[in-house]
């Protein structure tokens, strides 16, 4: 892959983003629909050329100059995990156009020209090899973000808004203060003043514990905040439900990731032996924040309140399965991230065409919609036995990985020479205790779905029919479903695509923080688990 | 002394302006007369080619003046078409349309340029001065006009009132400082800077010295408007007219932070087993820091003047620079603190400027300056480019990447860093989070809250000047721009912050040495 097909990446949904900022408000959404559309021709150009027999390699590798007398530098390249998250990043864009289409009616410009510069940093922050460019994708998502839920948000956005920046702002600064340790680090012992990530990764590792704890600590402050991890999760649920459904769709689907993504490349990449060492406390945070999170979800009325917790919930898989530091575990974990983005945003899509039909998010208010909207309730249905799980569909496959590294990293099971024991500082209990998680979303999502769904027919009072749209989907609203629910039957049927291109990166990641921290090797076993879920195949 | 004049030819630049400014300014005739700014602007940039020519001087700085002095005449370029047209407008128009005849005791346009061109005079002399009563006079000379600057730059009581408080405080200010260095003087038996470095590194600090120190940097910290001297700051910027409020912003807190650099510099940072500064030195900064940090910042946010607020923000961005300050020199930008302070200094005056600049531009029914937040609510969208530039500055400020105060602010967090003084990185951190919340208020009302369509009447409306505008241009030009074009400012930065080699033998001129601006990379 070249780094110029890379960097388009990029640089295309941010021209696009400068030229419908331009556009008038009419055309504006043509405008934004066309350049998100041209934005997935370079991804898809790029996943073509990316040689995903090496996919442990960072290609597409290339650096501009910017300041070098601070080190400063843009430099980019993308492995097998970071170009399938730029693929699910761009694959959203037009959906997201798409979703917003008749919802938008006020300042359509200012409106879709951020959405496209949110794609553009969101993109930005898989592609960069550079701490610096990092870091400013990583904030630039802020701005975009901050003005889709503050102006088009529903009655409480000014709060939300506001809590969500805060929240994330304060957090990603003392990030940046760990980052920049870092590279004080590396740079007392190279002389070097580098920012670039491949530099950083060796002279990271070399830092003692009690260092490697603080820049821990740092960066966790900043990825914690984004995941979101319990207790430092509120400002989701408020976001999420303020936010217009395009903008809950992106924060659920990319925005989330960029906090596990976070931790994946910098937290195990710069502290492995700290990591090794708070896993088990940080994942009674992650345990807790399934669980917690599960129970409020089951007490909602709001559906899209219900939905954002559950996204807290399931992204505590998604961090247990980092904190397995195990193949398995992890492997599971950056599948989460993409499959969660195809389920929990296709909820957001159902919750916003509910919405814009109904304008109500109260679950007691509406209901028996099968019988009115057969086929939005038949996708409602299939999205929320995604996100619950059921084998078949692409939750079931990330979320037993995860749970099954959690199950494996466990020191005894290795020292009793189990088979598929690997290394890591959980075990069984943790596995356990996360399980019920499982659980409790199959309850509360049944139970949504059965109030919303079935039973007699409920509207909200004052209820009448849309001017510009049918009572069922109109082909524009099935058109944008359907590649998000073809994603979910193929990497739930075939979750062996994915796994193939993760696979490599994940694997050489987790030898090398296992070899850092020096977790004990189950001695003539491999470190790959030989008991898989019998769909999920091997992963290399 | 042949060696003296020869790095003070910009400062001699800018005093011959002052003189052609103050018979210009005065002249009968009004084409001759309205030419005043033209003329103080030629002076500046004469002042920024003089400046570049800086010689190495002795003192604990050699290179100092080299970046300080250009640095100085280019925000001065920036302040003085936003200063333009402060004084004598309605008195050109009631000449111009017959009412009465010019009357030079009446008129005020020859001060005020004259008084910016000594401000700035002044500020250029702290970068210079080798000596405790140069140092003392050269502050002086920076702060008595601004005091002027601020009465004449309204017409009405507010500004009086501020130019009092600015002037007893500031007398209060620099009584402390000079009673720290009368005990410097003191302890030491001399006023040369050269001189007591070398008394200090023989002799130690002492007591006295400690003491002398002490309150002489507490004495300066009114001029960076630094607790425990941060008072004045809201109540001036308020009073004053918002061009002359972007000019306190930045003059009298770059000669603060210079003459603390000059100050720091006789007693180095390598006292100690572990080096720095020396303890008591040390926690008197690091207090001042991180309280004029907290206080400027959770203050901001209860603000709604917008004056006001950027106040309080300019207390906090001195205790940010502080960092810097106690950190000290380095071998690389990345972990030199002065460097920072430098670098940041530059950023803080280009960004801020341009906020002021957007405010000074309009004018409300009254002929006011439009002061409340709600006042500007949808600028972005009535005026989008004043709209536009209030945002870029304003989110430069907060320290947004990849705009010029993130930049900035990387250089004091490396530096902070790399001198090992992380809970006050820690603290520098949380209180930008802090700003966020007051910096995002601004550009929220500015950019996405609508226009309120009932307050049409009470809505700001473009001055008829076309100086304030182009500053603020200028300005957010410079915010987009330097993210860019830093290198060589970066590196000229690094080497005017670089300390001599060696503490001089007393007052003995440097051999010729080559021009202090060297453009080439730090690393290197």
């Amino acid at each position: 892959m070249s780094p110029v097909m890379l960097a388009f990446t990029v640089l295309t949904p941010l021209l696009a983003g400068l030229v419908v900022a331009t556009a008038t408000d009419k055309r504006a959404r043509s405008a934004a629909l066309l350049g998100s559309m041209a934005s997935l021709v370079p991804v898809a150009v790029a996943l073509f050329q990316f040689d995903w027999s090496d996919a442990a390699t960072f290609q597409g590798a290339g650096e501009a100059a910017w300041l070098p007398a601070l080190g400063m530098q843009l430099a980019i390249g993308a492995d097998g995990v970071a170009m399938t998250l730029i693929a699910l990043s761009a694959l959203l864009g037009p959906i997201c156009v798409l979703a917003s289409w008749t919802a938008i009616k006020e300042r359509p410009r200012l409106y879709y020209s951020w959405l496209m510069v949110l794609q553009a940093a969101m993109i930005g922050v898989f592609a960069s090899r550079d701490l610096l460019l990092f870091y400013v994708c990583f904030e630039f998502t802020l701005l975009p973000m901050f003005v889709l839920i503050r102006v088009y948000g529903s009655t409480n956005r000014v709060a939300a808004s506001t809590k969500f920046f805060l929240y994330t702002f304060t957090g990603s600064i003392i990030a940046l203060a760990g980052l920049v340790y870092v590279v004080a680090h590396h740079q007392t012992v190279t002389g070097d003043w580098s920012l670039h990530l491949g530099d950083l990764m060796t002279t990271a590792r070399e830092m003692t514990p009690r260092q490697q704890g603080w820049v821990l600590a740092a960066l966790l402050a900043g990825f914690a905040v984004k995941v979101p991890l319990f207790p430092v999760h509120t400002w989701l649920p408020l976001a999420h439900t303020e936010a217009p459904t395009a903008g809950s769709v992106v924060l659920a689907a990319v925005l989330l990731k960029l906090g596990t993504y976070g931790i994946y490349r910098f937290a195990m990449g710069f502290a492995p032996v700290a990591f090794v060492n708070a896993a088990p406390e940080v994942a009674i945070l992650a345990i807790v924040g399934i669980i917690y999170a599960g129970l409020i979800c089951w007490v909602q009325s709001d559906i899209k309140k219900l939905v954002a917790y559950s996204s807290v919930s399931h992204l505590g898989f998604c961090v247990l399965g980092l904190l397995a530091v195990n193949t398995t575990g992890v492997n599971g974990s950056v599948l989460y991230m993409l499959s969660h983005g195809l389920s929990t945003g296709g909820l957001f899509l159902m919750i916003g065409m509910m919405y814009e039909r109904y304008h109500t998010r109260d679950m007691n208010a509406v209901g028996g919609l099968a019988s009115k909207m057969p086929i939005w309730a038949s996708f409602m249905v299939f999205f929320a036995m995604a996100s619950v799980g059921l084998p078949g569909l692409n939750g079931f496959p990330s979320e037993l990985l995860c749970l099954i590294g959690t199950f494996q990293s466990d020191a005894d099971l290795i020292a009793a020479g189990q088979v598929g024991a690997a290394g890591g500082t959980l075990g069984v209990w943790y596995a356990v205790a996360a399980g019920t998680g499982m659980v409790i979303a199959a309850i509360y999502l049944l139970f949504m779905v059965g109030k919303i769904c079935f039973g007699e027919y409920r509207e909200p009072k004052g209820h009448h029919a849309h001017d510009e749209l049918p009572t069922d989907l109109n082909a524009r609203e099935i058109g944008l479903l359907v590649p998000l629910a073809a994603g979910c039957i193929l990497f739930g049927l075939y979750p062996k695509l994915l796994t193939d291109a993760i696979g490599a990166p994940v694997e050489q990641l987790v030898s090398e923080v296992q070899a850092a921290a020096e977790l004990p090797q189950p001695t003539g076993l491999p470190i790959e688990p030989a008991t898989r879920p019998g769909d999920s195949g091997g992963d290399h | 002394m042949h060696d003296a004049l020869e790095r003070l030819w910009p400062e001699v630049a800018l005093f011959l302006t002052t003189c052609v400014v103050m018979v210009v300014g005065l002249s009968p005739n009004r084409r001759l007369r309205v030419l005043t700014p033209w003329f103080t602007a030629l002076g500046l940039v004469l002042a920024i080619g003089l400046g570049l020519q800086s010689p190495t001087a002795g003192g604990p700085f050699p290179q100092l003046m080299g970046f300080a002095k250009p640095m100085i005449a280019a925000i001065g370029l920036i302040l003085l078409p936003l200063a333009a047209g402060v004084v004598d407008r309605d008195l050109d128009d009631l000449v111009e349309s017959g009412k009465m005849n010019f009357n030079p005791l009446r008129a005020t346009r020859a001060e005020f340029y004259a008084f910016f061109l000594f401000s700035l005079t002044g500020l250029m002399l702290v970068s210079s001065a080798d000596d405790l009563i140069w140092l003392f006079l050269a502050l002086e000379l920076t702060s008595l006009p601004t005091y002027i600057m601020v009465v004449l730059s309204t017409r009405g009581t507010r500004s009086q009132e501020a130019g009092v408080k600015y002037f007893f405080l500031g007398a209060l200010g620099a009584a402390v400082f000079l009673y720290g260095f009368a005990l410097i003087y003191g302890a030491t038996g001399s006023t040369n800077l050269a001189v007591i470095t070398a008394h200090f590194a023989e002799n130690g600090l002492g007591e006295l010295g400690t003491l002398g120190l002490l309150v002489a940097l507490v004495g300066v910290s009114f001029k960076i408007a630094a607790f425990p001297m941060h008072f004045y700051t809201p109540d001036v910027y308020q009073g004053a007219a918002s061009p002359v409020s972007a000019f306190l912003a930045f003059v009298p807190k770059t000669a603060g932070f210079l003459a603390m650099m000059l100050l720091l510099g006789t007693v180095g940072w390598a006292n100690g087993e572990t080096g720095g500064l020396p303890v008591a030195v040390e926690a008197l900064l690091w207090i001042t820091a991180a309280l004029s940090m907290t206080i400027g910042n959770a203050l901001a946010c209860l603000q709604t003047s917008v004056k006001r607020m950027m106040a309080y923000s300019s207390i906090a961005h001195s205790g940010y620079m502080l960092v810097g300050l106690i950190v000290g020199p380095g071998e690389s930008f990345t972990s030199s603190g002065l460097a920072a302070v430098l670098y940041y200094l530059l950023c803080y005056g280009v960004m801020n400027t341009g906020v002021f600049a957007v405010i000074a531009s309009l004018e409300k029914a009254d002929g006011s300056e439009p002061d409340e937040l709600s006042e500007l609510s949808g600028l972005a969208r009535t005026h989008p480019v004043r709209g536009w530039i209030v945002i870029v500055c304003t989110l430069s400020l907060l320290g947004f990447p990849p705009l010029l105060g993130f930049i900035g602010k990387v250089g004091l967090f490396s530096a902070g860093v790399s001198g090992g003084q992380i809970p006050l990185v820690v603290i520098l951190g949380i209180n930008s989070a802090i700003a966020a919340f007051y910096y995002l208020r601004l550009v929220t009302t500015v950019y996405l809250d609508p226009k309120d369509d009932d307050a049409e009447q009470s809505r700001p409306v473009p001055r008829g000047m076309s100086g304030r505008p182009f500053a603020a241009a200028v300005s957010a030009a410079g915010v987009l721009g330097l993210i860019f074009l830093s290198n060589p400012l970066i590196a000229s930065a690094n080497t005017a912050a670089s300390t001599a080699p060696q503490p001089a033998v007393a007052g003995e001129p440097e051999p010729d040495t080559p021009p202090a601006i060297t453009l080439a990379d730090p690393r290197d």
